[in-house]
Protein backbone atom coordinates (compact mmCIF):
# COMPACT_ATOMS: atom_id res chain seq x y z
CA UNK A 1 0.00 0.00 0.00
CA UNK A 2 1.56 3.31 -1.01
CA UNK A 3 -0.59 5.37 1.36
CA UNK A 4 1.02 5.40 4.78
CA UNK A 5 -1.28 5.20 7.77
CA UNK A 6 -2.51 8.56 8.98
CA UNK A 7 -2.17 10.40 5.70
CA UNK A 8 -5.78 11.50 5.78
CA UNK A 9 -5.66 13.00 9.31
CA UNK A 10 -2.50 14.88 8.29
CA UNK A 11 -4.19 16.33 5.21
CA UNK A 12 -7.26 17.25 7.24
CA UNK A 13 -5.12 19.18 9.71
CA UNK A 14 -3.47 21.11 6.85
CA UNK A 15 -6.88 21.85 5.38
CA UNK A 16 -8.19 23.16 8.70
CA UNK A 17 -5.14 25.42 9.04
CA UNK A 18 -5.63 26.80 5.53
CA UNK A 19 -9.34 27.39 6.14
CA UNK A 20 -8.60 29.21 9.38
CA UNK A 21 -6.06 31.32 7.51
CA UNK A 22 -8.62 32.74 5.07
CA UNK A 23 -11.74 32.66 7.23
CA UNK A 24 -13.47 36.05 7.41
CA UNK A 25 -13.27 37.48 10.92
CA UNK A 26 -14.55 40.61 12.68
CA UNK A 27 -12.35 43.58 11.85
CA UNK A 28 -11.01 44.12 15.35
CA UNK A 29 -9.85 40.50 15.63
CA UNK A 30 -8.42 40.43 12.13
CA UNK A 31 -5.03 41.86 13.09
CA UNK A 32 -4.67 39.33 15.93
CA UNK A 33 -5.44 36.21 13.92
CA UNK A 34 -2.80 33.64 14.95
CA UNK A 35 -0.62 32.32 12.18
CA UNK A 36 -2.41 28.95 12.10
CA UNK A 37 -0.55 27.50 9.15
CA UNK A 38 2.84 28.20 10.74
CA UNK A 39 1.71 26.69 14.03
CA UNK A 40 0.46 23.51 12.41
CA UNK A 41 3.61 23.19 10.30
CA UNK A 42 5.86 23.73 13.32
CA UNK A 43 3.95 21.07 15.23
CA UNK A 44 4.15 18.45 12.51
CA UNK A 45 7.81 18.97 11.61
CA UNK A 46 8.60 18.67 15.29
CA UNK A 47 6.41 15.63 15.91
CA UNK A 48 7.09 13.75 12.66
CA UNK A 49 10.32 15.13 11.20
CA UNK A 50 10.87 11.92 9.21
CA UNK A 51 7.56 12.41 7.46
CA UNK A 52 6.67 16.07 7.24
CA UNK A 53 9.66 17.71 5.67
CA UNK A 54 10.74 20.37 3.26
CA UNK A 55 8.60 18.99 0.42
CA UNK A 56 5.38 19.24 2.41
CA UNK A 57 6.25 22.74 3.60
CA UNK A 58 7.02 23.81 0.03
CA UNK A 59 3.66 22.58 -1.25
CA UNK A 60 1.74 24.12 1.66
CA UNK A 61 3.60 27.38 1.09
CA UNK A 62 2.59 27.46 -2.57
CA UNK A 63 -1.05 26.73 -1.66
CA UNK A 64 -0.88 29.58 0.88
CA UNK A 65 0.46 31.81 -1.90
CA UNK A 66 -2.56 31.06 -4.04
CA UNK A 67 -4.98 31.59 -1.17
CA UNK A 68 -3.40 34.87 -0.15
CA UNK A 69 -2.99 36.05 -3.72
CA UNK A 70 0.66 36.92 -3.23
CA UNK A 71 3.42 36.35 -5.77
CA UNK A 72 4.11 32.61 -6.05
CA UNK A 73 6.86 31.50 -3.72
CA UNK A 74 6.76 34.24 -1.10
CA UNK A 75 4.99 32.19 1.56
CA UNK A 76 6.80 29.07 0.42
CA UNK A 77 10.21 30.67 0.96
CA UNK A 78 9.27 32.15 4.32
CA UNK A 79 7.75 28.93 5.60
CA UNK A 80 10.73 26.86 4.42
CA UNK A 81 13.21 29.08 6.20
CA UNK A 82 10.99 29.06 9.28
CA UNK A 83 10.66 25.27 9.27
CA UNK A 84 14.39 24.59 8.92
CA UNK A 85 15.45 25.36 12.53
CA UNK A 86 12.36 23.55 13.80
CA UNK A 87 13.35 20.34 11.97
CA UNK A 88 17.01 20.80 12.74
CA UNK A 89 16.40 21.03 16.49
CA UNK A 90 13.20 19.04 16.86
CA UNK A 91 14.57 16.81 19.61
CA UNK A 92 15.60 19.77 21.71
CA UNK A 93 12.38 21.76 21.21
CA UNK A 94 10.22 18.73 22.03
CA UNK A 95 11.65 18.58 25.53
CA UNK A 96 11.18 22.25 26.36
CA UNK A 97 8.42 23.49 28.62
CA UNK A 98 5.38 25.18 27.13
CA UNK A 99 6.70 28.65 27.96
CA UNK A 100 10.00 27.98 26.24
CA UNK A 101 8.25 26.39 23.27
CA UNK A 102 5.92 29.35 22.98
CA UNK A 103 8.91 31.70 22.95
CA UNK A 104 10.58 29.68 20.21
CA UNK A 105 7.33 29.62 18.23
CA UNK A 106 7.11 33.40 18.61
CA UNK A 107 10.63 33.78 17.23
CA UNK A 108 9.89 31.42 14.32
CA UNK A 109 6.63 33.21 13.45
CA UNK A 110 8.46 36.54 13.69
CA UNK A 111 11.11 35.28 11.27
CA UNK A 112 8.43 34.06 8.88
CA UNK A 113 6.50 37.32 8.94
CA UNK A 114 9.58 39.50 8.59
CA UNK A 115 10.63 37.39 5.60
CA UNK A 116 7.19 37.72 3.98
CA UNK A 117 7.33 41.46 4.54
CA UNK A 118 10.85 41.77 3.15
CA UNK A 119 9.95 39.81 0.02
CA UNK A 120 6.75 41.82 -0.47
CA UNK A 121 8.79 44.98 0.03
CA UNK A 122 11.37 44.01 -2.55
CA UNK A 123 8.83 42.73 -5.09
CA UNK A 124 5.83 45.01 -4.57
CA UNK A 125 7.11 48.02 -2.57
CA UNK A 126 5.02 47.07 0.44
CA UNK A 127 5.17 49.40 3.42
CA UNK A 128 5.56 48.15 6.96
CA UNK A 129 2.67 48.22 9.40
CA UNK A 130 3.15 47.56 13.11
CA UNK A 131 -0.03 45.51 13.22
CA UNK A 132 1.56 42.91 10.95
CA UNK A 133 3.53 41.61 13.92
CA UNK A 134 0.60 41.26 16.37
CA UNK A 135 0.09 37.62 15.29
CA UNK A 136 3.56 36.85 16.68
CA UNK A 137 2.10 37.39 20.15
CA UNK A 138 -1.23 35.69 19.48
CA UNK A 139 0.52 32.71 17.89
CA UNK A 140 2.72 32.28 20.97
CA UNK A 141 -0.40 32.40 23.16
CA UNK A 142 -2.22 29.91 20.94
CA UNK A 143 0.73 27.50 20.74
CA UNK A 144 0.14 25.41 23.94
CA UNK A 145 -3.46 24.77 22.90
CA UNK A 146 -2.52 23.94 19.33
CA UNK A 147 0.16 21.62 20.67
CA UNK A 148 -2.17 19.81 23.07
CA UNK A 149 -4.98 19.49 20.53
CA UNK A 150 -2.71 18.24 17.77
CA UNK A 151 -0.98 15.81 20.11
CA UNK A 152 -4.29 14.34 21.12
CA UNK A 153 -5.33 14.26 17.46
CA UNK A 154 -2.08 12.57 16.44
CA UNK A 155 -2.37 9.89 19.14
CA UNK A 156 -6.02 9.27 18.44
CA UNK A 157 -5.54 8.74 14.72
CA UNK A 158 -2.16 7.00 15.14
CA UNK A 159 -0.30 9.31 12.81
CA UNK A 160 3.30 8.19 12.92
CA UNK B 1 9.28 2.03 11.41
CA UNK B 2 11.43 5.08 11.84
CA UNK B 3 15.08 4.52 11.12
CA UNK B 4 17.70 5.78 13.52
CA UNK B 5 19.86 7.30 10.83
CA UNK B 6 18.79 9.68 8.14
CA UNK B 7 18.85 8.43 4.62
CA UNK B 8 18.78 10.42 1.44
CA UNK B 9 20.09 13.95 1.06
CA UNK B 10 20.83 15.95 4.17
CA UNK B 11 18.38 18.42 5.61
CA UNK B 12 20.32 21.41 4.37
CA UNK B 13 20.44 20.02 0.83
CA UNK B 14 16.69 19.50 0.92
CA UNK B 15 16.16 23.04 2.20
CA UNK B 16 18.31 24.46 -0.57
CA UNK B 17 16.48 22.37 -3.18
CA UNK B 18 13.07 23.49 -1.94
CA UNK B 19 14.20 27.11 -1.74
CA UNK B 20 15.46 26.89 -5.32
CA UNK B 21 12.03 25.66 -6.40
CA UNK B 22 10.34 28.51 -4.54
CA UNK B 23 12.74 31.09 -5.97
CA UNK B 24 12.18 29.74 -9.50
CA UNK B 25 8.40 30.07 -9.32
CA UNK B 26 8.79 33.49 -7.73
CA UNK B 27 10.98 34.57 -10.64
CA UNK B 28 8.61 33.05 -13.22
CA UNK B 29 5.61 34.71 -11.60
CA UNK B 30 6.97 38.14 -10.83
CA UNK B 31 9.57 38.82 -13.53
CA UNK B 32 8.18 36.89 -16.47
CA UNK B 33 4.47 36.91 -15.58
CA UNK B 34 4.11 33.41 -16.95
CA UNK B 35 2.18 31.91 -14.08
CA UNK B 36 -1.23 33.46 -14.76
CA UNK B 37 -2.81 30.36 -16.38
CA UNK B 38 -1.37 28.15 -13.63
CA UNK B 39 -2.67 30.56 -11.03
CA UNK B 40 -6.20 30.62 -12.35
CA UNK B 41 -6.21 26.82 -12.64
CA UNK B 42 -4.95 26.42 -9.09
CA UNK B 43 -7.40 29.00 -7.73
CA UNK B 44 -10.19 26.88 -9.12
CA UNK B 45 -8.60 23.92 -7.38
CA UNK B 46 -8.38 25.58 -3.96
CA UNK B 47 -11.84 27.14 -4.19
CA UNK B 48 -13.30 24.47 -1.83
CA UNK B 49 -11.04 25.79 0.95
CA UNK B 50 -12.58 29.20 0.48
CA UNK B 51 -16.10 27.82 0.50
CA UNK B 52 -15.30 25.90 3.69
CA UNK B 53 -14.04 29.12 5.24
CA UNK B 54 -17.40 30.88 4.94
CA UNK B 55 -19.42 27.82 5.90
CA UNK B 56 -19.56 28.54 9.66
CA UNK B 57 -20.68 32.08 8.99
CA UNK B 58 -23.39 30.91 6.63
CA UNK B 59 -24.63 28.31 9.10
CA UNK B 60 -24.75 30.97 11.80
CA UNK B 61 -26.63 33.35 9.52
CA UNK B 62 -29.07 30.60 8.73
CA UNK B 63 -29.63 29.88 12.43
CA UNK B 64 -30.16 33.56 13.17
CA UNK B 65 -32.63 33.70 10.30
CA UNK B 66 -34.49 30.64 11.54
CA UNK B 67 -34.76 32.06 15.03
CA UNK B 68 -36.17 35.43 13.99
CA UNK B 69 -39.72 35.83 15.15
CA UNK B 70 -42.72 36.66 13.07
CA UNK B 71 -43.08 40.11 14.61
CA UNK B 72 -39.53 41.16 13.75
CA UNK B 73 -39.97 39.86 10.24
CA UNK B 74 -43.19 41.80 9.89
CA UNK B 75 -41.55 44.97 11.15
CA UNK B 76 -38.58 44.47 8.85
CA UNK B 77 -40.93 43.91 5.94
CA UNK B 78 -42.73 47.14 6.71
CA UNK B 79 -39.50 49.13 6.94
CA UNK B 80 -38.20 47.61 3.71
CA UNK B 81 -41.42 48.42 1.87
CA UNK B 82 -41.19 52.00 3.01
CA UNK B 83 -37.56 52.18 1.92
CA UNK B 84 -38.47 50.69 -1.46
CA UNK B 85 -41.17 53.26 -1.96
CA UNK B 86 -38.78 56.10 -1.19
CA UNK B 87 -36.16 54.68 -3.53
CA UNK B 88 -38.73 54.24 -6.31
CA UNK B 89 -39.72 57.86 -5.96
CA UNK B 90 -36.08 58.89 -6.14
CA UNK B 91 -35.61 56.72 -9.24
CA UNK B 92 -38.53 58.37 -11.00
CA UNK B 93 -36.85 61.71 -10.63
CA UNK B 94 -33.53 60.18 -11.63
CA UNK B 95 -34.96 58.71 -14.84
CA UNK B 96 -36.33 62.09 -15.78
CA UNK B 97 -32.99 63.78 -15.10
CA UNK B 98 -31.11 61.09 -16.99
CA UNK B 99 -33.26 61.57 -20.07
CA UNK B 100 -32.86 65.29 -19.84
CA UNK B 101 -29.11 64.92 -19.45
CA UNK B 102 -28.94 62.67 -22.50
CA UNK B 103 -30.87 65.21 -24.58
CA UNK B 104 -28.68 68.06 -23.40
CA UNK B 105 -25.58 66.08 -24.17
CA UNK B 106 -26.90 65.35 -27.63
CA UNK B 107 -27.46 69.07 -28.12
CA UNK B 108 -23.88 69.70 -27.10
CA UNK B 109 -22.72 66.95 -29.47
CA UNK B 110 -20.97 65.10 -26.68
CA UNK B 111 -21.24 61.37 -26.16
CA UNK B 112 -24.36 60.09 -24.49
CA UNK B 113 -23.56 58.11 -21.35
CA UNK B 114 -24.14 54.46 -21.91
CA UNK B 115 -25.69 51.95 -19.63
CA UNK B 116 -23.77 49.26 -17.82
CA UNK B 117 -24.82 45.83 -16.66
CA UNK B 118 -24.30 44.53 -13.17
CA UNK B 119 -24.38 41.41 -11.06
CA UNK B 120 -24.28 40.81 -7.32
CA UNK B 121 -21.59 38.57 -5.84
CA UNK B 122 -20.80 37.29 -2.36
CA UNK B 123 -17.43 37.56 -0.67
CA UNK B 124 -16.20 34.07 0.18
CA UNK B 125 -12.72 34.69 1.57
CA UNK B 126 -10.34 37.43 2.58
CA UNK B 127 -6.57 37.74 2.39
CA UNK B 128 -5.45 39.30 5.62
CA UNK B 129 -1.97 40.68 5.06
CA UNK B 130 -1.67 44.43 5.40
CA UNK B 131 0.26 44.35 2.12
CA UNK B 132 -2.29 42.48 0.12
CA UNK B 133 -5.84 43.66 0.53
CA UNK B 134 -7.83 41.20 -1.51
CA UNK B 135 -11.10 39.39 -1.22
CA UNK B 136 -12.39 36.41 -3.16
CA UNK B 137 -15.91 36.47 -4.59
CA UNK B 138 -18.12 33.61 -5.72
CA UNK B 139 -18.41 34.61 -9.38
CA UNK B 140 -15.80 33.72 -11.97
CA UNK B 141 -15.13 33.37 -15.67
CA UNK B 142 -18.24 31.17 -15.91
CA UNK B 143 -20.27 34.29 -15.13
CA UNK B 144 -18.37 36.51 -17.54
CA UNK B 145 -16.14 38.15 -14.94
CA UNK B 146 -12.97 39.56 -16.48
CA UNK B 147 -9.67 40.97 -15.27
CA UNK B 148 -9.75 44.67 -14.49
CA UNK B 149 -13.50 44.74 -13.97
CA UNK B 150 -14.77 47.40 -11.54
CA UNK B 151 -16.33 46.18 -8.28
CA UNK B 152 -18.69 48.30 -6.14
CA UNK B 153 -20.74 48.00 -3.00
CA UNK B 154 -23.84 49.98 -2.10
CA UNK B 155 -21.79 52.99 -0.95
CA UNK B 156 -18.96 53.26 -3.42
CA UNK B 157 -16.15 51.67 -5.35
CA UNK B 158 -14.53 48.67 -3.68
CA UNK B 159 -11.82 47.67 -6.11
CA UNK B 160 -11.11 45.81 -9.32
CA UNK B 161 -10.82 42.19 -10.39
CA UNK B 162 -7.25 40.97 -10.17
CA UNK B 163 -7.48 37.39 -11.36
CA UNK B 164 -10.28 35.10 -12.41
CA UNK B 165 -10.83 31.41 -11.73
CA UNK B 166 -13.76 29.42 -13.05
CA UNK B 167 -16.16 29.92 -10.18
CA UNK B 168 -14.28 32.49 -8.13
CA UNK B 169 -12.46 35.74 -8.75
CA UNK B 170 -10.06 37.82 -6.70
CA UNK B 171 -10.76 41.48 -6.03
CA UNK B 172 -7.94 43.93 -5.35
CA UNK B 173 -9.31 46.54 -2.91
CA UNK B 174 -8.66 50.24 -3.41
CA UNK B 175 -6.89 50.24 -0.05
CA UNK B 176 -4.18 47.82 -1.26
CA UNK B 177 -0.71 49.32 -1.28
CA UNK B 178 -0.22 48.54 -4.94
CA UNK B 179 -3.51 50.11 -6.02
CA UNK B 180 -4.09 53.68 -7.14
CA UNK B 181 -7.24 55.23 -8.57
CA UNK B 182 -7.85 58.49 -10.37
CA UNK B 183 -10.47 60.65 -8.65
CA UNK B 184 -12.18 63.98 -9.06
CA UNK B 185 -13.42 66.24 -6.25
CA UNK B 186 -17.19 66.63 -6.47
CA UNK B 187 -17.12 70.29 -5.39
CA UNK B 188 -14.51 71.76 -7.71
CA UNK B 189 -13.47 69.04 -10.19
CA UNK B 190 -9.87 68.92 -9.01
CA UNK B 191 -8.29 65.69 -10.25
CA UNK B 192 -6.34 63.66 -7.71
CA UNK B 193 -4.65 60.29 -7.52
CA UNK B 194 -5.52 58.16 -4.49
CA UNK B 195 -3.21 55.36 -3.47
CA UNK B 196 -4.01 52.61 -0.97
CA UNK B 197 -1.99 52.61 2.24
CA UNK B 198 -2.54 49.09 3.52
CA UNK B 199 -5.04 50.49 6.03
CA UNK B 200 -8.66 49.74 5.14
CA UNK B 201 -9.83 53.15 6.31
CA UNK B 202 -7.23 55.34 4.63
CA UNK B 203 -6.30 56.33 1.11
CA UNK B 204 -3.44 58.68 0.47
CA UNK B 205 -3.79 61.45 -2.11
CA UNK B 206 -0.60 61.93 -4.07
CA UNK B 207 1.07 65.07 -5.39
CA UNK B 208 -1.29 67.63 -3.85
CA UNK B 209 0.28 71.11 -3.81
CA UNK B 210 0.11 73.07 -0.55
CA UNK B 211 -2.04 75.68 -2.23
CA UNK B 212 -4.72 73.19 -3.33
CA UNK B 213 -8.33 74.19 -2.91
CA UNK B 214 -9.28 70.80 -1.51
CA UNK B 215 -10.67 70.78 2.01
CA UNK B 216 -11.50 68.30 4.71
CA UNK B 217 -14.95 66.88 3.94
CA UNK B 218 -14.63 67.06 0.15
CA UNK B 219 -16.21 64.10 -1.60
CA UNK B 220 -14.12 62.36 -4.24
CA UNK B 221 -15.72 60.57 -7.20
CA UNK B 222 -14.11 58.31 -9.76
CA UNK B 223 -12.92 60.35 -12.72
CA UNK B 224 -13.22 57.68 -15.40
CA UNK B 225 -9.63 58.30 -16.45
CA UNK B 226 -7.51 55.22 -16.79
CA UNK B 227 -10.34 53.24 -18.32
CA UNK B 228 -10.93 50.80 -15.48
CA UNK B 229 -13.51 52.53 -13.33
CA UNK B 230 -16.55 54.23 -14.85
CA UNK B 231 -17.00 57.91 -14.16
CA UNK B 232 -18.95 59.42 -11.30
CA UNK B 233 -19.12 56.75 -8.63
CA UNK B 234 -18.38 57.86 -5.06
CA UNK B 235 -15.07 56.63 -3.70
CA UNK B 236 -13.83 58.53 -0.65
CA UNK B 237 -14.03 61.59 1.52
CA UNK B 238 -11.08 63.72 2.63
CA UNK B 239 -10.59 63.40 6.39
CA UNK B 240 -7.14 64.92 6.91
CA UNK B 241 -5.34 67.75 5.18
CA UNK B 242 -1.88 68.54 6.48
CA UNK B 243 -0.23 71.54 4.83
CA UNK B 244 3.19 70.90 6.29
CA UNK B 245 5.52 73.20 4.36
CA UNK B 246 8.53 71.07 5.17
CA UNK B 247 7.19 68.32 2.96
CA UNK B 248 7.26 68.56 -0.79
CA UNK B 249 3.52 67.99 -1.12
CA UNK B 250 0.61 68.37 1.25
CA UNK B 251 -0.27 65.19 3.12
CA UNK B 252 -3.91 64.40 2.40
CA UNK B 253 -5.78 61.35 3.67
CA UNK B 254 -9.18 60.20 2.45
CA UNK B 255 -11.52 57.60 3.88
CA UNK B 256 -13.26 55.22 1.44
CA UNK B 257 -17.06 55.23 1.44
CA UNK B 258 -17.21 51.51 0.82
CA UNK B 259 -17.07 49.52 4.03
CA UNK B 260 -13.98 47.59 3.11
CA UNK B 261 -13.65 45.94 6.50
CA UNK B 262 -17.06 44.29 6.43
CA UNK B 263 -17.96 43.75 2.79
CA UNK B 264 -20.25 40.79 2.29
CA UNK B 265 -22.04 41.52 -0.97
CA UNK B 266 -20.47 43.38 -3.86
CA UNK B 267 -21.70 44.49 -7.25
CA UNK B 268 -19.83 43.64 -10.44
CA UNK B 269 -20.16 46.17 -13.22
CA UNK B 270 -19.93 45.55 -16.96
CA UNK B 271 -19.44 48.93 -18.64
CA UNK B 272 -20.91 49.13 -22.13
CA UNK B 273 -17.39 49.13 -23.56
CA UNK B 274 -16.58 45.72 -22.06
CA UNK B 275 -16.17 42.87 -24.51
CA UNK B 276 -17.30 40.27 -21.95
CA UNK B 277 -20.97 39.85 -21.20
CA UNK B 278 -22.43 38.80 -17.85
CA UNK B 279 -23.81 35.28 -17.66
CA UNK B 280 -26.54 35.08 -15.05
CA UNK B 281 -27.21 31.90 -13.10
CA UNK B 282 -30.97 32.28 -13.49
CA UNK B 283 -33.52 34.78 -14.67
CA UNK B 284 -32.68 37.30 -11.93
CA UNK B 285 -30.50 39.33 -14.26
CA UNK B 286 -33.18 40.31 -16.72
CA UNK B 287 -33.56 43.81 -15.33
CA UNK B 288 -30.08 44.36 -13.94
CA UNK B 289 -29.32 47.24 -16.25
CA UNK B 290 -28.89 50.88 -15.42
Amino acid sequence: MWIKSGLLPLLVSYLVALVLMVMPMPAFLEAWRPDWLSLVIIYWVMALPHRVGMGTVLILGLVADILMGSVFGIYATALLIMAYPAIRHFQRIRNYSFTQQALIVAVLVLVKRVLVYELEHVLNDAMFHGSYLYPVISSAIAWPWVYLILRKYRRHYLVR
Amino acid sequence: MKSLFDRGPSLLTRLVLALTCAATVMFLDHRLNTMQPVRSFLSTLVAPVQYLAVLPEEVLDRLVYLSTTRTTLREENKALKQELQELQMAVQRLNFLENENDRLRQLLDSEVRETSRRMAAEVVAVATDPFSHQVVINKGSANGVYEGQPVLDNRGIVGQILSVGRGTARVLLISDQSHAISLRAERNDIRVLARGTGDLQRLELLFIPHSSELEVGDKLMSSGLGGVFPEGYPVAEIIEFDRDERLQYARVVAQPFAQLDRIRTVLLLWPSSATEQPVYDDKEGADNVD
